[in-house]
C-alpha cells in the first residue's frame, strides 16, 4: 500500500515540474508528429515492393510511430534521475521513510504515462490521415499498450544506466548508440520482407521490434491474436526485469553514499 | 534521556578511514555540535546517524532506535538538513514542505496547517507559492531547515548550517536556530567548522579530528581547559628552533610550538610573561616583529587537543578529494 502511495506522491511531483516547461510540452506534443508526417511522407510510394500488408504507407506507418516515439522518450527518462541525484533531491527522500522503490518505479511509471500520452495524440492525427484500426477500439488499445511496454522497458534500463554512471554525458552517448540502431533493426519504417536476411533475424530479438509487431498487428487487416499476445507477454516480461534491474542498481547506489 | 548515543563508528570509504571510532551522546533538548575542519568526518557522522550510510561497525542509536536495524523508525523521529540543498527548485516552497509531510504520512487539514506554521517560523510565508529557483541562498537554507521540520522531529541535524551564506545571514541564521531547538523542544546535532558559530549556538561541544572525537565539553569548560592565556610572537628572523629552546626553559611559558615564523605558547599570565620571553629572546639574538596575547579561543583548544593547526587541518582538508 504505501509503495503505491508514494509512487503516486512522486509520479505527482514530476508530473508537475513537466507541466512547468511549456517548450517541454510543446514538444511533446509535435515531436511525435513530425515522425509521423515526415517519414510517411517521405517513404509513401514505397508499398509498391510488397510485403507491408497494405497498400497505405499510413496506416502501416501509424502504429510502429507510435512505438518508436515510446522507445526514444524512454531512453531519455534517466536523465531526470540524474537531475534529482545531482540536485540532492533523492538523498533529502532517503531520509525519509518513504519506499525507496517508489523514488525508482514512479520515474518509469512517469516515462509511461507520457508515452501514452503520446500515443493518443498520433494515433488521433492518424485518424485524420485516413487511418483505421481493423478492430476498432480494441486495436487501438493495443497500439497504446505496445508503446507502454516498449517505454516502460527501456526506461527501466535508461534509469539503470542513470544510476549506475550518474553522468549526463553518458546517458546522452547510450541513448544515441542505441537509438538509431534499433530503429533500424526493426520493421518500423519497412517491411520485414524488404529487410536484409541478417536484419530480418536480429529484428526478431529485438524488442523494439516486438513492440512494432505487437502494435501493427493489431491495426492491420487479418489479425493475428496470437502474435499480439507472445509478443505483449514478452515485453511484460522484459519491463519486469529492467524494472528489477533499475532498482538493483539504486541499492548500489545507495550502497555508495 | 539520552537523544543520541554513538559508539566506536566505524566507516571508509576506498583508502579513507573516515571515521575511525567515533563516540559521544547527546542529551534530549540539548544542542550539540561536532566541530572539526573539512575532511574531519562530521559529515559522514551525521550522514550515519540520519540513515542515509552503514557504518562498517560500531552501533548509533538515535531517539531510541538503532540507526542499522531499524532505520525507517530512526527517519520517522529525525530531521535532516543537509549540507548542499536537498529543495526541489522546480516547485514551490509550499509543494516542496507538502510533499515532504506526504511522504512522512502526514495528510488532510493536520499537514496544511503544519506546513503555513512551518513557512511562517521560518520567514517563507510571503514567498511560499514562488518556484524554490527563485530564492536566495540564505531561503533555500531556511526551506531546508523547514522541509527537516515538517513531521514535528524530535532529533534535528543540520550539517553545516551557515555554510555559503554571508556574515549577515550568518547571525540571523544563529538566532533563528536558537529559536527553534526552543520553540520545537529539539536536540539539535549540528556540525561546523566555523568555532563561533559552535561557541554560540552549542551547549555541548565535541571537537572531530581525524575520524575521532579528540575532546568534548561546554565551550566553557574547553576554554578553560587551557591554562592561562595564548601568546603568539612573531619573528623577524633568527633561528626559529633556538628560538623556541629558548622561550620553553622560562618560568610560566607552556606549551611552545613553532609554526613558520610564529611562536606559540601558552602562559600563566601575559603581563608577567612577555616582558620576560622578549628579552630572553633579545639576549639570543633573536628580534621580534610583533607579540600578542589572548584569552583562549577554541581555536587555541583545538590546537591544543589535537596538535595542528585549525586553519591548516582545514585547508589540507580541502586540497584533498573528500
Amino acid at each position: 500500500m504505501s509503495s503505491l502511495r508514494d509512487t503516486w506522491f512522486m509520479v505527482g511531483r514530476q508530473a508537475r515540474n513537466l507541466m512547468r516547461e511549456p517548450i517541454w510540452i510543446a514538444l511533446l506534443l509535435i515531436q511525435p508528429l513530425v515522425w509521423l508526417l515526415l517519414y510517411g511522407q517521405l517513404f509513401k510510394n514505397v508499398t509498391h515492393l510488397g510485403g507491408f500488408g497494405t497498400s497505405s504507407y499510413i496506416t502501416f506507418l501509424a502504429p510502429a510511430i507510435v512505438v518508436m516515439n515510446a522507445f526514444f522518450g524512454a531512453t531519455w527518462s534517466g536523465m531526470a534521475m540524474i537531475q534529482d541525484l545531482d540536485r540532492d533531491v533523492i538523498e533529502r527522500f532517503l531520509t525519509t521513510p518513504v519506499r525507496r522503490s517508489s523514488l525508482v518505479v514512479s520515474q518509469i511509471v512517469r516515462s509511461a504515462i507520457t508515452a501514452a500520452i503520446q500515443a493518443t495524440i498520433i494515433i488521433a492525427v492518424s485518424y485524420f490521415l485516413g487511418v483505421r484500426s481493423s478492430q476498432g477500439l480494441l486495436g487501438v488499445l493495443v497500439v497504446i499498450l505496445a508503446g507502454v511496454l516498449v517505454n516502460s522497458a527501456f526506461a527501466g534500463m535508461s534509469q539503470g544506466i542513470a544510476l549506475l554512471t550518474r553522468k549526463e554525458a553518458t546517458m546522452i552517448a547510450v541513448a544515441n548508440f542505441i537509438g538509431l540502431p534499433l530503429l533500424f533493426l526493426s520493421s518500423t519504417l519497412l517491411a520485414a520482407k524488404q529487410m536484409p536476411q541478417w536484419m530480418q533475424t536480429v529484428a526478431k530479438f529485438n524488442p523494439v521490434n516486438w513492440g512494432v509487431v505487437m502494435a501493427r498487428e493489431a491495426i492491420l487487416p487479418g489479425t493475428d491474436w496470437t502474435v499480439v499476445v507472445t509478443r505483449g507477454l514478452a515485453l511484460f516480461a522484459l519491463t519486469l526485469v529492467m524494472a528489477s534491474f533499475a532498482t538493483w542498481t539504486f541499492r548500489a547506489y545507495r550502497r555508495t553514499l | 534521556m539520552d537523544a543520541i548515543v554513538v559508539t566506536e563508528l566505524r566507516k571508509h570509504y576506498g583508502e579513507v578511514q573516515a571515521l575511525d571510532g567515533v563516540g559521544f551522546t547527546v542529551q534530549e533538548g540539548e544542542v550539540f555540535s561536532l566541530l572539526g575542519p573539512n575532511g574531519a568526518g562530521k559529515s559522514t557522522t551525521v550522514r550515519v546517524l540520519a540513515t542515509l550510510t552503514k557504518p562498517d561497525s560500531g552501533s548509533a542509536v538515535v531517539a531510541g532506535n538503532d540507526v542499522v536495524r531499524d532505520p525507517n523508525a530512526v527517519r520517522r523521529s529525525i530531521g535532516y538538513v543537509p549540507q548542499s540543498s536537498g529543495v526541489d527548485r522546480d516547485a514551490t516552497g509550499r509543494e516542496n514542505l507538502m510533499l515532504q509531510g506526504r511522504i512522512q504520512r502526514l495528510h488532510g487539514n493536520d499537514l496544511k496547517r503544519r506546513v503555513d506554521e512551518l513557512l511562517q517560523l521560518v520567514g517563507l510565508s510571503d514567498a511560499a507559492d514562488r518556484l524554490a529557483r527563485t530564492y536566495s541562498g540564505g531561503m533555500k537554507r531556511r526551506l531546508d531547515i523547514a522541509l527537516g521540520l515538517v513531521h514535528r522531529p524530535s532529533v534535528l541535524f543540520l550539517d553545516e548550517p551557515t555554510t555559503g551564506l554571508d556574515p549577515e545571514a550568518r547571525t540571523a541564521m544563529w538566532e533563528e536556530l536558537g529559536t527553534l531547538a526552543h520553540r520545537e523542544s529539539l536536540t539539535i546535532l549540528l556540525t561546523t567548522h566555523y568555532l563561533e558559530e559552535a561557541d554560540q549556538l552549542a551547549d555541548r561541544v565535541a571537537i572531530v579530528s581525524r575520524g575521532k572525537i579528540v575532546v568534548e565539553g561546554t565551550p566553557e569548560e574547553l576554554k578553560r581547559g587551557l591554562r592561562g592565556e595564548a601568546v603568539s610572537v612573531r619573528l623577524a628572523d633568527g633561528d626559529r628552533v633556538r628560538a623556541e629552546a629558548v622561550v620553553d626553559l622560562l618560568d610560566g611559558v607552556h606549551e611552545t610550538t613553532v609554526e613558520g615564523e610564529v611562536l606559540r605558547m601558552r602562559v600563566d599570565s601575559g603581563a608577567r610573561a612577555i616582558p620576560s620571553i622578549l628579552s630572553a629572546l633579545e639576549s639570543n639574538g633573536i628580534s621580534v616583529e610583533a607579540v600578542a596575547s589572548h584569552r583562549p579561543s577554541l581555536d587555541d583548544v583545538y590546537l591544543h587537543y589535537t596538535g595542528y593547526e585549525f586553519a591548516e587541518d582545514d585547508r589540507a582538508a580541502n586540497g584533498t578529494p573528500a
